[in-house]
């Protein structure tokens, strides 16, 4: 069914040095797309759109079974953005994957646009639910893997979600009660970056040992790093097999990754660049793809 | 808790509730049941005998009861997500608010135990904050069904309507109303079960029987009620309201709070579309300890208090 996902299941000889050639390229035009949007709006959250931009780019240019034209199809992959405020990464994909035109990202936070400061799916096709509270994503993300469960489908659920967000306690309700009921359609992908909005996570209320947590609930557990493009489809291939827990990926990410000024920086969680800065942000990205 | 076995010709709606949904759900396979731990006090046993693998328990964990509701509403399903009124409206409220309303997921809220049910158990185990919290949340249907038929129309019609629906569903005994032959319950509007000029009374779930009965004992006394049976509270039915306006005396009654809920929905539209005097009766706040029938008593959520309101308004009325 699937433009973006089938393309790259039927062509399973395609190397994987194509295919994480093409993520790459992918995640290189979210990030400068997405900062422009910031730039436009002033405002966003450029920290941790640039941090999930390679995973959500592998999952929307190569791993989801989605097709763009048809948002509500039942078979279709879910990808449900937990991390709701992360939208420059988001709306940045599901142009890309064809769910809108792309001079929709033109609209990004103005008035009456179907591009919100969180996702919102009466608003925008391809959106699952509407996130934004954080701790949220997961348990619908488990209620669609219940449904595909009971109903013996074989679409599979996607839930990516904050290290930060990890600290609301509904995400360790719907990590408990995945692991019960071995749903080993869900995968999910821990945007591990370390900083939530004002510290690191580890000085604010520490999530180590994180790996440890999951197991404990239940689910199998991987580390990958975040921003090998190569090293996240190869995951998300393994992730494919069949197997009767859930699946936890931890990735290993930086806030800003991709923006010399920015990575790693807790403060570039929602600022936004001035003009030079943007300058330098794009030329930094360019050269990236040189 | 255990059940007192409902006296006679009183019914406790819960059955109703879970004798329909069992209905629904042997002739639509999208119907699942989502519980807190709560399969015994939403009296959903049966179902999960019948339908093992559509019986969703994530123990308690009310949170994520609704999410994982809103997900299996996103998966194909028509879930009826039940857990007694206190614990699934406030733990849960930014769920219903965030999951289920605002992403419009064909998720319904099923209330169990609702109002002060749980009588002594406290103010903690009493949902009488639930219809004035949910219906300040745009886009979900908030229904207080009085009876048997109306609870299991409730839920039909739930199942029908492609959207969220929170359903307050009762466990305090009542009877069985009397309808004319041909009524049907629709979302959305409100039903006159008597008619009368002289005063209305805008009521629901298990005050509406008491309210009949306040209507019978000032009809001896030569007043006519009129007895308005609100079932939806949002959307409100505001036409049968402004009609209700008219008489110059509305008294509502319910048992919830006596602000924010269906009182103070109708006098939200009253004070700016129909000025009328009014009367609103609930329960002031954190209540004492007492069994739910006391405490109905105590403040006068009985047809004698219902009818006492009614004359001191028709006093002012008078008097004006």
């Amino acid at each position: 069914m699937n433009r973006v996902g089938l393309e790259s299941r039927d062509s399973a000889a395609r190397t994987l040095e194509t295919r994480a050639a093409h993520v790459r390229e992918r995640a290189n035009w979210m990030r400068r797309r997405l900062l422009r949007m910031i730039v436009d709006a002033g405002q966003g959250h450029p920290g941790g759109d640039l941090s999930s931009a390679d995973v959500i780019a592998s999952l929307y240019f190569d791993i989801l079974r989605i097709d763009g034209s048809s948002p509500a199809a039942p078979d279709r992959d879910r990808f449900v953005m937990s991390k709701g405020h992360c939208t420059g990464a988001l709306y940045t994909a599901l142009a890309g994957a064809g769910f809108f035109a792309e001079e929709e990202l033109d609209t990004y936070l103005k008035p009456e646009s179907r591009l919100n400061g969180h996702p919102n799916r009466t608003y925008l096709p391809g959106v699952e639910t509407n996130t934004g509270p954080l701790g949220h994503g997961l348990p619908v993300a488990v209620g669609i893997a219940v449904a595909g469960q009971i109903d013996k489908a074989d679409y599979r659920v996607f839930a990516l979600t904050g290290d930060g967000e990890l600290q609301e306690g509904s995400m360790w309700e719907a990590a408990m009660f995945a692991g019960h009921r071995g749903l080993g359609n869900l995968t999910v992908i821990v945007d591990r970056n370390r900083l939530q909005q004002g510290a690191g996570t580890e000085d604010t209320n520490s999530l180590e040992p994180l790996a440890d947590k999951w197991r404990a609930f239940g689910w199998e557990v991987v580390g990958v790093d975040g921003h090998d493009h190569a090293a996240l489809l190869e995951t998300f291939d393994r992730a494919a097999q069949p197997r009767n827990k859930p699946l936890v990926i931890i990735a290993d990410t930086h806030k800003g990754q991709g923006v010399s000024f920015m990575r790693d920086q807790a403060g570039w969680h929602h600022g936004v660049p001035n003009a030079e800065q943007y300058a330098q942000a794009i030329a930094e990205l360019e050269a990236e793809m040189n | 808790m255990a059940a007192a076995a409902a006296p006679s010709g009183m019914f406790d709606c819960r059955d109703a509730y879970v004798r329909t949904v069992e209905e629904l759900a042997a002739n639509d396979s999208r119907i699942v049941a989502v519980v807190n731990d709560s399969v015994g006090s939403s009296k959903l046993g049966k179902f999960r005998e019948r339908f093992p693998d559509r019986l969703i328990n994530v123990g308690i964990a009310e949170q994520n009861m609704v999410g994982v509701g809103a997900g299996l509403a996103n998966g194909g399903k028509i879930p009826f997500v039940s857990g007694a009124g206190c614990f699934l409206t406030a733990r849960a409220m930014e769920q219903i608010k965030a999951d289920c309303a605002y992403s419009q997921q064909n998720v319904k809220l099923c209330g169990i135990s609702s109002g002060v049910a749980y009588g002594e158990l406290g103010a903690t185990h009493h949902s009488i904050e639930d219809v004035a919290w949910l219906r300040a949340i745009d886009k979900l249907t908030v229904i207080v069904p009085a009876d048997p038929w109306e609870t299991a129309e409730a839920i039909k019609a739930a199942a029908a309507y492609d959207g969220p629906v929170y359903i307050k569903i009762s466990r305090m005994p009542v009877p069985a109303l009397e309808r004319p032959a041909g009524a049907a319950f629709t979302i959305g509007k409100g039903e006159v079960l008597r008619e009368g000029g002289d005063i209305a009374i805008v009521t629901n779930g298990t005050l509406v029987h008491r309210a009949i009965a306040a209507a019978e004992a000032l009809a001896a006394e030569g007043i006519a009620a009129r007895v308005i049976n609100m079932a939806t509270v949002s959307p409100l039915d505001t036409g049968l309201i402004a009609a209700a306006a008219q008489t110059g005396a509305i008294v509502t009654a319910e048992e919830g709070l006596a602000q924010g809920g269906l009182g103070g929905a109708i006098a939200e539209y009253c004070a700016q579309h129909s000025p009328v005097r009014m009367r609103m009766l609930g329960f002031p706040g954190f209540l004492p300890t007492g069994s739910a029938s006391w405490l109905m008593e105590r403040f006068g959520l009985t047809a004698d208090g219902i009818a006492a309101v009614a004359r001191e308004l028709l006093e002012a009325k008078k008097a004006a």
